[in-house]
C-alpha cells in the first residue's frame, strides 16, 4: 500500500475543512483533504444559502461578524473564483413578527444583544416591515433586521472554495474512506485507499465527526439531523431579503433565478450509515401552509423539489472547534448545527491561526470540545 | 383520522399494472391502482374504453382489442382503481405521495409495485425544442386520446417500429405526411440479420413491422433510409428540417416535425425510491435492476413491464402478473408452490415475447447523434435551456456525475427533473471524461418527483406514521 507525506491532513471536504485547508495552504502548508464522497456532498452543498447575522448565539457574533466582512470582499478570499458562489450581500435577513408576542420576543433580543454592545440587529416597525418585504401578508406587524446579510448559492460555493483550494496547492483525495488514525511521532492515516500521514490532522466531519473522534478514544456529542428544503418553480420576483419566522418555524428567500428555497426546521429522515437524507411530506406541510400565511402570493407557488442535508447538532447548538482532547495535534472543527454556511468564511481561517501561530485572533474558548466532558463532570 | 392502508399499491394502468391488479385482487389481495390518465389503458391502450364503446378500436389497429380486454378485466376485479391520481413520491417504507381529484394524500401499502412504463428517449438534435417539434409517441397519445390529427405537412424523422406505424395511423386519418426519414443506417440492417432466425420464431409481430414498412411504401409516403446530421430550422418555430443522405445534404420544409429514437424505461419513481439501477448497453437506457419476479434492491418495492427494460406491452402483462403471485406469496396469500405453478405460464408466454427483442434492439438501436449531441449551441435541458457547450464547461469544472453537473448549470433543476436531460447529460460526461455509463451513474430524483401546487401540499391528508424522528440527539 502507498504511503503519501504531508504536512496536514484534513477530514472531510465540506465547507470548513475546505476553508481549513485553503487557509493552511495560505499559511505554506501542503494540505491534503480526505472525503469520503464529494466535495460539498452533505450539509455543506445542500443547506438553505441564508449568509446570516440574524439571531445568532451571543458567542458566534464576533465570528459572524469577521466571517460577513470576508463574505463582502469574496475576491480576496476565492480569486476568480469568488463570482460562482453567487453571493448577494446587504439584502437583509429579517424575522418577521405576526403577533405582538413576536414582537415581545424580538424586541427582548434585541435588547439582549445591544447589552452586549453589538447594534447589528434592528427592530422594525410595520411601515419599515412593508418597505423592506412588500409582500408580506397584512397581518405581519414588525420584525428584527440585520441589514448586511445575504444569500448565496451553497454547492456552487463549496465548489468555488474547492477550486480556490486547489489553486493554493492543496490536494483533495475524494471517495476515500478514513478507517484508521494511529498517532507515534506523526499521524498516520489509514483509509480505503492508501496510508497517508502527517504533523497534523483536523476534523472536520459533519455529522460524522464523532466516529473520527471515536478512533483516537475521544468522545464528543453524536446529534444529527436532517434539514429539509424544498423549491418552487419560477416566480416573478417579490422578495429580496431573507425571511425567517418568529412565532412559526420558517427560513425562505428567493433566489436570482426566481426559485423560492423553503426551509426552516422541517426534519427530514437521517441516516448516517446509509449517508442518506429523505424529506418527509407530511412535515413538508406545515411550512407549506406557513409561506402561504407569510406570503400570500405564495399561494400561487408550485413545489418542484425537495431534498435534505445531513449535518452535525451539538446540545446546546453551537460548533466544536478546537484542539482534541486525547490526541496531539489534532483538531477538531464540527457540529455547526445548521447554521455554518455563514461561518465557513473565517472558521478555517482562524483555525489555522489556532493550528500554525497558536493563537486564534478572535475568541473561541466557547467552542472548545472540553465543554461537553466539563458539563458532565459538573453533574457528578 | 386514521390513514389509507392497502396490501399492495400499483403506479400506473397500463398493460403490467392492469394484469398485475387482476391476479393481486384474485389472489385476495388488497389492491389498489394509482392511475395518472382518467381510465385505464396506459400509453399504449390510451383511451382504449372510449375507443371500444364508440366502435373506433379498428382505427389503430385489432391489437388493442387485447387493452379493451384488460380494461375491462380490472374493472370487473375487487382492486380499487383511482383515475388522475397523480404519485409525486414512492418511498421504501412503503409511503407513497398523490396528488388526486380531491387533493394530495399519503397512502400506505405492504408492497409497492411500479408499473410506469417507457417514455420517449429525448432526441436533442439542433432545434428540437422549437414549437412545432414533438415525440412522435406524444402525437400518438393526441391523436388516441383526442383524436387530434394535424393539419400542416409533417416530417417524422428517427428510428423505430412506431415511427412507421404513426406514420400510417395519421395517414389515414387523413394527414399529409409529407417524408419519413429514417435514421437507422443500412450497416445496421446486415448485423440485425444475425439475430432474424430467432426473431422469425416471434413470428407474427416481425410481419406485422414488416407489413408496416410495405404499407407505406404502399401509401406513396416518400420515404429515405439511413439519414444523418438531422437539424430543425426555424426561429420561433419549426419551419424545415435539413438532412445528409447519399452523401448529400437535402432540406424539407415542415410545419410539424416529430422526432423518435425509441422508448426508454421511465425510472423516476424508482430512481428517487433508490433501487439500484444497472445501464443497458443493448437497449442503451437505464433500468432498475429487478429479479425474475420484479423484485428491486428495495425489499417493499416491485417493478413490472417496459419500466423495467424495454420488452413491449404484451411481455408487459406476464410481467405484471409475475409481480403480483410474488406479492402474493411474499405477503402469505399463496404458498411458494402455487406462486410457482401460476407462473409457468406466464414464464413460457414471456420467453416468446422475448425472442424478437434482439432484432429490434440492434436494428433500432438510436442514431449516435441522438445519443451524444456534438453542435456545442444544442440545449440538452428543456427546462432550464443549458446547451452541449455549458454542460462541457462544467465538467471540466469538476461537474463529474450529473448530480455535480446539474448544480454548476442548473440542468435537471427544473420542473422535469432531469426525465428529458438525464441520460444526454450522463453520456456527455462519459465522453468527456473517458468513462463508461455505469462508472458516471445517474441524477439523483427528489420528491416530489411531479410538481406539487404549495396549497396542495398544505393541504396533505395523511398522518406520520412510525418514522424515525429526523433527528438523533445522543
Amino acid at each position: 500500500m502507498s504511503i503519501t507525506d504531508t504536512d496536514a491532513i484534513v477530514i472531510g471536504g465540506g465547507l470548513h475543512g475546505t476553508s481549513t485547508a485553503m487557509h493552511l495552504a495560505l499559511k505554506g502548508m501542503r494540505p491534503i483533504v480526505i472525503e469520503k464522497n464529494s466535495v460539498g456532498r452533505h450539509a455543506s452543498g445542500v443547506n438553505a444559502g441564508g449568509v446570516r447575522q440574524l439571531l445568532r448565539d451571543p458567542a458566534e457574533i464576533p465570528l459572524s461578524m469577521a466571517a460577513m466582512d470576508r463574505w463582502l470582499d469574496l475576491e480576496s478570499l476565492l480569486g476568480r473564483y469568488a463570482a460562482m458562489c453567487e453571493f448577494v450581500g446587504h439584502i437583509g435577513q429579517v424575522a418577521v413578527a405576526e403577533t405582538e408576542a413576536d414582537m415581545r420576543k424580538l424586541e427582548a433580543r434585541a435588547a439582549e444583544i445591544r447589552a452586549l454592545g453589538w447594534n447589528h440587529e434592528e427592530l422594525v416597525d410595520r411601515q419599515e416591515l412593508r418597505r423592506l418585504l412588500p409582500a408580506v401578508a397584512d397581518h405581519c406587524i414588525g420584525g428584527l433586521v440585520s441589514r448586511r446579510d445575504g444569500q448565496a448559492t451553497p454547492y456552487l460555493t463549496s465548489q468555488a472554495f474547492r477550486l480556490r483550494a486547489i489553486e493554493l496547492g492543496v490536494r483533495f483525495v475524494e471517495g476515500v474512506r478514513v478507517t484508521g488514525l494511529e498517532h507515534g511521532t506523526r499521524w498516520r492515516v489509514l483509509t480505503t485507499d492508501s496510508i497517508f500521514t502527517s504533523e497534523i490532522l483536523i476534523n472536520c466531519g459533519g455529522a460524522w465527526a464523532w466516529q473520527t473522534a471515536s478512533l483516537v478514544g475521544e468522545t464528543l456529542p453524536r446529534g444529527y439531523f436532517a434539514a429539509t428544503m424544498m423549491v418552487t418553480g419560477r416566480m416573478p420576483s417579490f422578495v429580496d431579503p431573507v425571511v425567517i419566522g418568529t412565532g412559526r418555524q420558517l427560513s425562505f428567500k428567493q433566489t436570482s433565478t426566481g426559485t423560492v428555497v423553503i426551509g426552516g426546521g422541517i426534519l427530514g429522515i437521517a441516516d448516517l450509515t446509509k449517508e442518506t437524507a429523505d424529506p418527509v411530506a407530511e412535515r413538508m406541510r406545515v411550512s407549506a401552509e406557513t409561506c402561504s400565511i407569510l406570503f400570500p402570493i405564495m399561494r400561487r407557488a408550485t413545489i418542484v423539489r425537495a431534498w435534505a442535508g445531513l449535518e452535525a447538532r451539538m446540545p446546546d447548538q453551537i460548533p466544536v472547534i478546537g484542539p482534541s482532547q486525547t490526541a496531539p495535534n489534532m483538531w477538531h472543527a464540527f457540529g455547526f448545527s445548521g447554521h455554518g454556511f455563514q461561518l465557513s468564511t473565517i472558521v478555517g481561517s482562524l483555525l489555522a491561526d489556532l493550528i500554525v501561530d497558536g493563537r486564534s485572533p478572535l475568541p473561541l474558548d466557547a467552542f472548545r470540545p472540553s465543554r461537553f466532558s466539563e458539563a458532565i463532570s459538573g453533574v457528578g | 383520522m386514521s390513514n389509507e392502508h392497502h396490501d399492495l399499491a400499483i403506479v400506473g394502468a397500463g398493460p403490467a399494472g392492469m394484469a398485475a391488479a387482476v391476479t393481486a385482487a384474485e389472489l385476495g389481495l388488497d389492491t389498489v391502482v394509482l392511475d395518472e390518465q382518467q381510465a385505464p389503458g396506459g400509453q399504449i391502450y390510451r383511451n382504449i374504453e372510449a375507443l371500444e364503446r364508440g366502435g373506433h378500436i379498428e382505427k389503430l389497429g385489432d391489437d388493442y382489442r387485447r387493452g379493451a380486454e384488460l380494461a375491462g378485466a380490472l374493472r370487473a376485479s375487487t382492486a380499487t382503481y383511482c383515475p388522475g391520481s397523480v404519485v409525486w413520491q414512492t418511498s421504501p417504507d412503503g409511503r407513497i405521495g398523490l396528488t388526486g381529484p380531491d387533493g394530495a394524500r399519503m397512502v400506505h401499502a405492504r408492497r409497492i409495485l411500479l408499473a410506469t412504463g417507457a417514455m420517449e428517449r429525448p432526441v436533442p438534435i439542433p432545434g428540437w425544442t422549437l414549437p412545432g417539434v414533438m415525440g412522435v409517441g406524444a402525437a400518438q397519445t393526441l391523436f388516441k386520446a383526442s383524436d387530434i390529427v394535424p393539419n400542416v405537412p409533417v416530417v417524422i424523422a428517427g428510428s423505430g417500429p412506431l415511427i412507421y406505424l404513426v406514420a400510417l395511423q395519421l395517414a389515414r386519418a387523413g394527414c399529409t405526411i409529407a417524408a419519413l426519414l429514417v435514421t437507422t443506417p443500412a450497416s445496421r440492417i446486415a448485423s440485425a440479420l444475425k439475430e432474424l432466425p430467432r426473431a422469425l420464431l416471434a413470428g407474427r409481430n416481425l410481419l406485422k413491422g414488416v407489413g408496416w414498412v410495405q404499407e407505406v411504401r404502399r401509401l406513396g409516403i416518400p420515404l429515405a433510409n439511413g439519414v444523418s446530421g438531422l437539424r430543425i430550422d426555424g426561429k420561433d418555430r419549426a419551419e424545415g428540417i435539413s438532412y445528409e443522405a447519399d452523401g448529400s445534404r437535402h432540406r424539407l420544409a415542415a410545419g410539424l416535425v416529430l422526432l423518435h429514437e425509441g422508448v426508454i424505461p421511465d425510472n423516476q419513481l424508482s430512481l428517487s425510491t433508490r433501487c439500484q439501477q444497472i445501464w443497458d448497453a443493448a437497449q442503451l437506457c437505464w433500468r432498475p435492476a429487478t429479479d425474475e419476479w420484479g423484485a428491486t434492491s428495495e425489499e417493499r418495492i416491485a417493478i413490472a413491464g417496459d419500466g423495467a427494460g424495454i420488452l413491449g406491452a404484451l411481455a408487459a402483462e406476464n410481467l405484471g402478473r409475475l409481480a403480483a403471485l410474488d406479492t402474493a406469496f411474499r405477503l402469505d396469500c399463496i404458498d411458494q408452490a402455487e406462486r410457482d405453478r401460476r407462473a409457468r405460464p406466464e414464464r413460457a408466454a414471456l420467453a416468446r415475447h422475448k425472442r424478437i427483442r434482439p432484432l429490434l434492439d440492434r436494428l433500432f438501436q438510436p442514431a449516435a447523434e441522438s445519443l451524444l449531441p456534438t453542435d456545442p449551441d444544442t440545449i440538452i435541458c428543456r427546462c432550464e435551456e443549458v446547451t452541449v457547450a455549458q454542460m462541457r464547461e462544467a465538467v471540466h469544472l469538476g461537474g463529474e456525475d450529473p448530480n455535480r453537473a446539474k448544480i454548476f448549470t442548473r440542468c435537471g433543476m427544473g420542473p422535469c427533473q432531469g426525465r428529458m436531460c438525464g441520460p444526454t447529460v450522463a453520456s456527455l460526461i462519459a465522453h468527456e471524461t473517458g468513462r463508461t455509463m455505469a462508472a458516471v451513474g445517474t441524477y439523483r430524483i427528489r420528491v416530489p418527483v411531479r410538481p406539487i401546487p404549495l396549497m396542495t401540499l398544505a393541504g396533505l391528508i395523511g398522518e406520520e406514521e412510525g418514522l424515525p424522528p429526523g433527528e438523533s440527539t445522543l
